[in-house]
């Protein structure tokens, strides 16, 4: 299954362009390299992975695997090892909007399926799948850690909660609309008091 | 060991005393408890992963893996229990669940540690009825042939290429059942031991490409020999059927190779019987024609009478070889016989001069290392191997010569060795306790006086890279013929540059053993005889050929750079005609009436150890006598090396021919050596 | 251990004894925010105590970790070795991963400032001068919160050079994750902040001795940090009087699953499971003879049966002697309306999905288990293979590098064990049906 999950593939391929570090990322880079001991340069990568992946449109190419190699002087197969290890790092162009839907059991017991099946049907995406317009991918991931605010998706950077079907379906709307979401509950809870 | 360092422990109830720094693995092997394992090797660092040497400990609530844990005093240990016995069912379970059921056609078959864990903790029917996990074969290049559904994700090879070879460029990607075993982007491994990682694999997920269905392993017959593709001396075992051989493969040798050989002695045999010279040959209008062994004697008879001949020894003349040469060229007059044909600077009567004084085993404990003229990553990886790990135990390495692709960072100090005196290096080699040079042909051979050579010892004692002690002034050579024929005193008089000055115009015969060097035009005026077993350039230009077999067709002594005779032993019989080169030379001495009282090869050995005894005890390191070489200057003569290989896989007749090395040059070295790793 | 009848009466938490007043975000999470709440009030103060008087007040509120396995907070601190001359650090383990908790999540994003003076103290207590919080990826609004909130404590000189004038040297720094369930156990969390892989290391050596980056490290979770600056301002005993001996403190719980409202609270330390459900999540959906099951501590503590739940106590002791463990206190609630074999087949697919594949039990185990309890869901396990699976589950339990394998195992033997006769009748009436 989760062979075609963007963030869970050993293969990363060339994008067949150039990658170089933004001017702002490369300033960026100075700074999270500070954080680690002088010798331990290598601790960057996790952060690295995320700058490249965020200025090459939200995946990770070998270009981006390369030019981190070089910034941290690291052997190539150890970054893609870190990239290939975590889910969060994508081997492959994903759409605008990435949804992530929980799947684990608590989720799932207040009806995450129901949740998947309106996200699939609303975006015309199947599971791992990205939309013709490139607007969604969809997957299904484990526990985000929200979870008395299940059944709840994340698109992107936020987390949507206590989702039903129909919230769910209005958040795929207004994201096709242009339309800001409320992000976190969608019942209107605070974050996860008893209401 | 120290009394302080013992500590009581008990094993299946036994008390036993045993050092506290052993792992309990370690310490049930003392006493003959045979843990079973997969990802454990001596070699490697411990990774604790396969799970299979699980132990009991009393008081601990969990089986334990034994390699991976420390004694502590008291301990008492548990290898035969139900508990770990069925620790071990489990994990081996767990193992053949996804493993395939290919046994019967796997390379690995009959040497496999999985089929023989199976045999012993296997279960007799498989409990698993989900399907089996299919993992995509991966390209490793043309040595390594890979079947990534057989592997059991033990990393030896990962953490091999890491921490032995040092090119960093195998890893595990992915995680969970998804884990698997890859070279970055399925590129070749560039490493001239990559090879080893064959032997590592402990199941056959990585197997020999060339040997792929080449035969099981109970139908070969096995000979012990030595790696002559160097001067290392790296232990071999060569596996061979009738005239063929199919495999070679390291034999264990601490104070050499470790467990370790470079591709070219596993890889390059199918070189062996390509090109081979058949049988005689003798130039008649310009072209070389076949002919009897009685013609090739008959004529070269004539030859010989009243002639002065020179001969030279090629790069893999065995010790018994030399001296047979030795004792034919006697008849002819002195200084007549040369094996340094690449001009290597000696100094008389030195044997510190030829050899490499540190024990192999100290390379690693150097805390500076200088490298000069020599590229030892090419031209002897097994010590570059050995760099490698002391660079990884904090040396700095510096180089004098061209800037080196080796496979850890070093310091460049310039082209020419009066860059001993920068003055980096000397800031380093004040703070250094164990400091370490390595000197090359690259500049041997360039050497024009021996002033030069006495400043590096006058240096090296400055420096304390020679002190009462020890002696950490090494000389490197790439060929495997060079110790044992200059320990028979295989040289024409001169100290630099001999083979340069040998005049000529003084002979009117040469005979080459295996060296190219005399299709050089300064030959063009002798009478040239070729002796070896590959036709080359050397063949090509001679008047007569002689077909000699290969070091695998007959035993003969090496010594190594360390000064260490080593036997190679023989595997079959000579392809076509070939003779050994002492037989011929009686032949030939009969034929002059020359004095010659060998009648067979244990005569010639009985008299060599006569007269050399040291070089036929195998295996010792010949003494040395302690030179205190001293020289008034650091004077040292401007020149800039040249490396004696510039191809790895190409550097001897042999290799040449060999298809498999033909491809690790296409494969491996048209692209860049190493990544730049930090 | 059980505890006797009269340390099971509880009373509910007051308000006033809650350490997080802002758990729910209705208040200024930051700065000033905090400072109403009492956080950084007199921490110079608490900092001119010796480090080992703050490592005893640590020891004797009888903290016991809030990241699952429950180990004395201060005896762990104690294991540090003093004055090395080393790098010591601090690590927050705030990679909240374990299905069923959301805990650390709500600290951090509605009351960072708990967390991060409790660093600067731990710190001090265990001579570490730099700290590293390491945050599961996907919770970005909350790096944000907890950036920013570091940021307003560096300006403000609470952090940083000479830390609230106390004249200790204390650098905190955020690592985010990447989406990896693992990272959570703490030496794969080491790993991972090296630059690695999150694969567990082999112990020993212990994180004390050669931690991150080869130092003494200790690694604490979120909430065993974020209540430490309140323990030592009110006192070990104020702590110690909430909840039983052993069994100290506030908890955070969080309440998913199959009940009317799911919600994360601060309670004492050993409520009464009913009670907590019923008094904070609304009940059970459908009432609470419609319960089937609760996992009471995140995905991998082993299941309770209904009559277990009437009566047990959310505290360490007495969720151990009824066969499970307080873990994250991540209480799953399951009604008889699903089928609590797919609660714990999903669960499975956890597991399998984030085994790091370094040793073979987890890695080859967890695939099995997943792919026997699909076919369990489906009602096609036979008598033999439901021993078998139970067999498999005993075959990973302490064989592996890092407790993910016993995780993994251990809700599966929590189901059968509950519902074996069920598992059964499943299989004989689709047998009978087909
Ligand atoms: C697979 C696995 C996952 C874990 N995940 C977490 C986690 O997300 N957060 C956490 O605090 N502890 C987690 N732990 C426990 C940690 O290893 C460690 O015990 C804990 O952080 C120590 O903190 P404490 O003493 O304050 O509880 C996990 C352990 C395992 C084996
Ligand atoms: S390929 Fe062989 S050596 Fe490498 S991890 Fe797999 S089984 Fe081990
Ligand atoms: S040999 Fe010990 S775990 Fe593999």
């Amino acid at each position: 299954m989760s062979g075609n999950h963007p963030g869970l593939s050993n293969n990363f391929i060339r994008s067949g362009e150039k990658f170089e570090w933004s001017k702002e990322n490369l300033k960026e880079i100075k700074k999270i390299i500070s954080k680690y001991p002088k010798e331990r340069k290598q601790s960057a990568v996790m952060p690295l992975l995320y700058l490249a992946q965020e200025q090459n449109k939200n995946w990770v190419s070998i270009e981006c695997i390369e030019a981190i190699a070089e910034t941290l002087q690291m052997p190539k197969i150890r970054v893609t090892e870190v990239a290939s290890f975590y889910s969060m790092y994508n081997s492959q162009p994903v759409g605008k909007n990435l949804i992530q839907v929980c799947r684990t059991s608590p989720c799932w017991l207040r009806g995450s399926d129901k949740i998947t099946d309106t996200i699939c049907k609303e975006t015309k995406c199947a599971i791992n799948e990205t939309s013709e317009d490139s607007l969604f991918t969809v997957v299904e991931v484990e526990c985000l850690g929200a979870c008395s605010n299940g059944p709840m998706i994340q698109i992107n950077n936020d987390f949507y909660e206590d989702l039903d079907q129909e919230s769910t379906k209005q958040i795929i709307e207004n994201i096709k609309n242009n339309i800001p979401n409320k992000i976190g509950s969608q019942k209107g809870r605070k974050s996860s008091e008893n209401a | 060991m120290s009394e302080e360092s013992l500590i009581n422990i008990k094993i299946n109830n036994k008390e036993i005393q045993v050092d506290k720094n052993l792992t309990v693995m370690q310490a049930c092997e003392i006493v003959g408890e045979e843990i079973p394992r997969f990802c454990y090797h001596d070699k490697l660092s411990i990774a604790g992963n396969c799970r299979m040497c699980l132990v009991e400990i009393e008081k601990a609530p969990k089986l334990v893996s034994s390699c991976t844990m420390p004694l502590m005093d008291g301990m008492s240990i548990i290898t035969n229990s139900d508990k770990v016995n069925a620790g071990r069912k489990g994990v081996m379970e767990f193992l053949l669940i996804n493993h395939p059921l290919d046994c019967p056609i796997c390379d690995q078959g009959g040497e496999c540690d999985l089929q023989d864990q199976a045999m012993y903790y296997g279960f007799d029917r498989s409990r698993y009825q989900e399907n089996k996990r299919a993992v995509d074969n991966k390209n490793m290049g043309p040595l390594v042939n890979t079947i990534m559904t057989r592997c059991i994700h033990c990393t030896r090879c990962v953490r091999f290429a890491t921490e032995v070879a040092g090119v960093p460029e195998l890893g595990m990607l992915g995680r969970g059942e998804n884990a698997e075993i890859t070279t970055y982007l399925e590129q070749s491994i560039t490493s001239e031991l990559s090879g080893n990682v064959i032997d590592l694999c402990p199941v056959g997920a990585l197997t020999s490409k060339p040997y792929q269905f080449k035969a099981r392993p109970w139908e070969l017959k096995r000979t012990d020999s030595i790696d002559i593709f160097d001067a290392v001396g790296s232990n071999i075992r060569i596996d061979s059927r009738a005239q063929e051989i199919l495999r070679v493969t390291p034999r264990a040798n601490d104070l050499i190779n470790e467990e370790w050989i470079t591709d070219k002695v596993r890889f390059n045999y199918d070189g062996y019987y390509q090109q081979r010279i058949d049988q005689p040959y003798i130039r008649k209008n310009g072209t070389l024609e076949p002919v009897s062994w009685s013609d090739a004697i008959k004529s070269l008879k004539q030859k010989l009478k009243q002639s002065k001949p020179l001969s030279l020894i090629g790069d893999q003349v065995d010790v018994e070889t030399g001296y047979a040469i030795k004792k034919f060229m006697k008849n002819f007059g002195d200084n007549n016989v040369e094996c340094r044909t690449d001009n290597q600077a000696i100094l008389q009567n030195n044997v510190e001069s030829i050899r490499f004084n540190t024990p192999l085993t100290e390379i690693e404990n150097a805390d500076l290392i200088i490298i000069g003229g020599t590229n030892p990553r090419i031209e002897a990886p097994i010590i570059n191997h050995k760099i490698f790990k002391a660079y990884n135990n904090f040396a700095e390495i510096f180089n004098i010569g061209e800037n080196l692709e080796l496979n850890y960072p070093t310091h460049q100090l310039g082209e020419d060795l009066s860059n001993l005196n920068s003055e980096n290096l000397q800031k380093a080699l004040k703070k250094s306790k164990t400091p370490l040079m390595i000197i090359g042909s690259g500049f041997l051979s360039h050497i024009q006086d021996v002033k030069t050579l006495k400043a590096l010892f006058e240096f090296s004692y400055k420096n304390k890279i020679i002190t009462e002690e020890k002696n950490n002034l090494n000389f490197l050579t790439p060929h495997a013929s060079r110790i044992g024929n200059l320990l028979l005193e295989n040289t024409t008089s001169n100290d630099c540059q001999p083979l340069n000055s040998i005049n000529k115009k003084d002979f009117d015969i040469v005979l080459s053993f295996g060296s190219e060097v005399i299709a050089n035009s300064e030959y063009e005026n002798l009478f040239k005889i070729y002796l070896g077993h590959h036709g080359d350039e050397g063949a090509m230009k001679a008047d007569i050929v002689l077909p000699t077999p290969l070091y695998t067709e007959k035993y003969g002594t090496f010594v190594n750079i360390e000064g260490r005779p080593q036997e190679a032993k023989k595997c079959h019989n000579p392809i076509g005609q070939a003779k050994e080169e002492w037989s011929i030379l009686k032949e030939l001495s009969n034929q002059l009436s020359l004095p010659y009282e060998i009648e067979s090869f244990e005569d010639l050995r009985k008299e060599l150890s006569k007269n050399y005894p040291e070089l036929l005890f195998w295996n010792n390191v010949i003494s040395v006598q302690k030179s205190n070489e001293t020289s008034e200057n650091n004077q040292f003569e401007c020149c800039k090396p040249t490396y004696p290989i510039s191809n790895f896989y190409m550097a001897d007749v042999i290799s040449k021919n060999s298809i498999t090395m033909a491809k690790c040059v296409e494969e491996i070295l048209s692209k860049p050596l190493l990544e730049k790793s930090a | 251990m059980a505890l006797k009848r009269e340390e099971r009466v509880q009373k509910m938490l007051s308000n006033q004894d809650k350490i997080f007043q802002n758990l729910h975000g209705f208040e200024d999470a930051f700065l000033e925010g905090a400072k109403k709440r009492g956080s950084w009030s007199n921490t110079k103060e608490i900092l001119s105590k010796s480090q080992n008087d703050v490592i005893d007040l640590v020891k004797s509120s009888q903290l016991r970790g809030r990241g699952g396995a429950g180990f004395s907070t201060g005896l762990k601190w104690s294991f540090m070795p003093k004055d090395t001359g080393k790098q010591h650090y601090l690590v927050v383990n705030a990679d909240e991963s374990e299905p069923g908790t959301c805990k650390d999540r709500e600290i951090i994003r509605n009351d960072p400032h708990t967390l991060i003076e409790g660093c600067l103290i731990a710190s001090y207590a265990i001579q570490a001068t730099k700290c590293y919080i390491y945050i599961r990826g996907e919770y970005h609004h909350e790096y944000v919160q907890l950036e920013k909130a570091i940021a307003e404590a560096y300006d403000n000189n609470l952090i940083g050079k000479n830390a609230c004038g106390s004249g200790y040297d204390f650098d905190l720094y955020v690592h985010r994750g990447a989406g990896a369930y693992i990272c959570g156990e703490e030496t794969a969390l080491l790993e991972s902040l090296e630059g690695k892989k999150g694969q567990p290391r082999l112990k020993p050596p212990f994180p004390a001795g050669a931690g991150l980056y080869g130092m003494p490290t200790t690694i604490n979770n979120v909430e065993s940090i974020a209540v430490v600056p309140t323990i030592l301002r009110r006192g070990s005993d104020w702590f110690k009087s909430i909840g039983a001996e052993n069994n100290t403190g506030t908890k955070v719980f969080c309440i998913s699953g199959n009940v009317n409202n799911p919600c994360t609270v601060e309670e004492a330390m050993g409520i009464p499971l009913k009670e907590l459900i019923e008094k904070h999540a609304g009940g059970v959906e459908g009432g609470w003879n419609n319960l089937k099951a609760i996992i009471p501590g995140g995905s991998s503590t082993p299941m309770l049966s209904k009559d277990v739940c009437e009566t047990v106590l959310m505290n360490f002791d007495d969720l151990r002697s009824n066969g499970s463990g307080l873990g994250t206190a991540g209480v799953i609630v399951v009604n008889k309306n699903n089928d609590i074999t797919q609660v714990i087949e999903r669960f499975a697919h956890f597991y399998k999905h984030e085994s790091c594949g370094q040793c073979t039990p987890c890695r080859e185990g967890t695939g099995w288990m997943f792919r026997m309890m699909q076919k369990l869901v489906r009602g096609d396990i036979s008598p033999e293979q439901l021993e078998l699976l139970e067999n498999v589950t005993k075959q990973i339990e302490g064989h592996t590098i890092c407790a993910l394998g016993d995780a993994a195992a251990w809700p599966i033997q929590g189901l059968i064990k509950n519902f074996k006769p069920e598992l059964l009748k499943k299989y004989n009436q689709k047998r009978k049906a087909s």
